[in-house]
């Protein structure tokens, strides 16, 4: 087997890869290496081509490719190593990671920090588990957005588009201007989950009609897709029978949830968060596995890749820390959970004693739509600080930055509720 | 007589329906329902001169890919998107292609370009 050493194995090179190993190379560490399975750098970045991306970042707005490229450039500049269409099999607790490409074969690197930036993948149709025939024409909406920007396929010329979250709004844009019919955007919540720029851009500017409160309950077809049954949801997403009707198509994109690809993370030995599905990490991003790190949607889901970037900074810096010569550890962990109508927040615990640090960004994101709200941290029954928004939704990552020095010794925990403004 | 238009603002994540109401001469004589005056800004241009980037794709010979993303420079009238779609799928480039390329000068007289959001180097 092909042996090779490195200090530093990052795997995936999307925004979350490229950005730790970016960071990782500022603060001193030389010996890089990225593993990526396509051929090419860039991950997700490369098929969303439309703007939107960088505005928190680079201060203006970028298309997907561009964001990417600026980070490829940075990291090739950087004589950072690349390893392109290569597989990675397995990374052990040890810090082994096992590989395969078609020029070295098997590989066998030895690391002494690695990672994870592997990303997320879509939920299926059997995720969510429509009934009926399995004709071809079914496609999650990013497979779909793949074919068409990168790869130059239509998938159909009538469309039905399930679930109204940004990639299926991008989507139902996407596939107007290439000529198809969208028949129409249908989300099972009362609410979308896609920002308001995209629903005014994407569908209102089309006359592309969103239905709230449907869903699919049956697939039609034999070799092709030629019709979904659709019906009306009650508040607990149940179908009403009697509101069934019938949508002819001959394509059908699901845009029903993304899921953190964390197989090799598992096999590690690295611990899950159940609600993210991502790693439990500490404020350096840094998995119950010392000197396993993990950021990016790998972690959780964002919904701004700009959030990718600052976090995968995040990770990067901390691995290098502990390449050169270890973090040191507060006396008392705190743990950082959430409270009234918060999901989650990442990181899940604050363990580090890092000397020129101002601010630890929490990351979270609120269970429901709510409009102007008040956002509190509390240690124990000890209010430390709030901001207020206008409105919090649960499409959109929520930062809560908390000044270092309000982290003192003798905390062993932090709670954020959101409520509404005067409560 | 006048007439209520009803527009969303997309100036922020809040997403305001406003209305406005236009007289018979197409003056905007009342604004209502926006939280802010950027607000005002976004509906007043919205309804005289909406724009929109336009991202999409050109076709490419001899590249790692058969296509590469490109977009309007600058945001260009919405009325002409249909358009402006199809004068983009006449062009056929020649890898490789460098970022900032641009594809089409002055797209149907906009003033707008249509350029390469991407290298694409050759196969």
């Amino acid at each position: 087997m092909n042996k090779q050493e490195y200090e530093l194995v990052v795997v995936g090179g999307g925004p979350a890869g490229l950005a730790a190993a970016q960071e990782a190379y500022d603060q001193g560490v030389r010996d890089i290496l990225i593993l990526e399975r396509d051929f090419e750098l860039g991950g997700i970045l490369q098929q969303c081509i439309h703007n939107g991306f960088g505005l928190h970042y680079f201060g203006e707005e970028l298309t997907g490719p561009e964001y990417a490229q600026q980070f490829m450039e940075n990291v090739r500049e950087r004589g950072v190593d690349i390893k392109l269409d290569t597989m990675v099999l397995e990374v052990t607790p040890e810090k082994d990671v096992y590989a395969i490409n078609s020029d070295d074969g098997m590989l066998y690197i030895d690391a002494e920090a690695v990672i994870l930036a592997m990303g997320c993948r879509e939920r299926t149709r059997e995720a969510i588990d429509i009934p009926g025939t399995r004709p071809a024409g079914v496609y999650s909406a990013g497979t779909a957005q793949r074919y068409v920007n990168m790869e130059q396929w239509i998938p159909g010329e009538k469309v039905v588009i399930l679930g109204s979250g940004d990639i299926g709004l991008i989507m139902a844009r996407r596939m107007h201007l290439e000529g198809a019919e969208v028949e129409a955007v249908l989300e099972i919540m009362p609410f979308s989950g896609g920002l308001v720029r995209n629903i005014v851009q994407c569908l209102d500017d089309f006359d592309i009609p969103l239905r709230m409160q449907q869903t699919v309950t049956e697939i039609h077809g034999k070799d092709r897709l030629e019709a979904v049954t659709v019906a009306e949801v009650d508040d607990n997403m149940q179908p009403i029978p009697g509101t069934e009707y019938k949508i002819e198509c001959d394509t059908l994109l699901l845009s029903v949830g993304l899921i953190p690809e964390n197989e090799l993370s598992k096999d590690a030995g690295v611990k899950m968060h159940d609600v993210t599905g991502g790693p439990i990490v500490n404020e350096g991003r840094e998995t119950n596995i010392e000197g396993i790190f993990a950021c990016g949607n790998v972690l959780h889901v964002h919904d701004l890749v700009d959030w990718v970037t600052e976090e995968s900074l995040v990770a990067g810096k901390t691995a290098a820390n502990y390449l050169q010569g270890g973090i040191d550890k507060r006396e008392q962990e705190i743990e950082v959970n959430p409270g009234e109508n918060v999901g989650y927040i990442v990181p899940q615990k604050i363990t580090n004693d890092v000397e020129d640090r101002k601010l630890v960004d929490l990351y979270m994101r609120c269970k429901k739509p709510m409009e102007h709200v008040t956002i509190n941290l509390y240690s124990g029954d000890k209010k430390l600080l709030d901001k207020n928004e206008r409105r919090v939704e649960p499409g959109e990552m929520i930062t809560f930055p908390v000044p270092e020095q309000m982290i003192s010794d003798d905390m062993d925990s932090l709670k954020v509720d959101i409520v509404k403004e005067g409560e | 007589m006048s007439e209520t238009v009803e527009i969303t603002c997309i100036s922020c994540p809040m997403g305001c329906d406003v209305e406005l109401e236009v007289n018979e001469d197409d003056d905007i004589v009342d604004i209502d329902g926006n939280s802010c005056q950027a607000g005002i800004e976004y509906v007043k241009n919205e309804y005289r001169n909406p724009t929109r980037i336009l991202p999409t794709t050109a076709r490419v010979k001899g590249g790692v890919l058969p296509l590469v993303p490109v977009k309007t420079d600058e945001p260009m009238p919405k009325g002409l998107l249909d358009e402006a779609m199809e004068e983009i799928a006449k062009v056929e480039l020649e890898a490789p292609v460098e970022l900032g390329d641009v594809v089409i000068e002055n797209i149907l007289d906009t003033g707008v370009n249509i350029v390469a959001t991407r290298d694409l180097p050759k196969k």
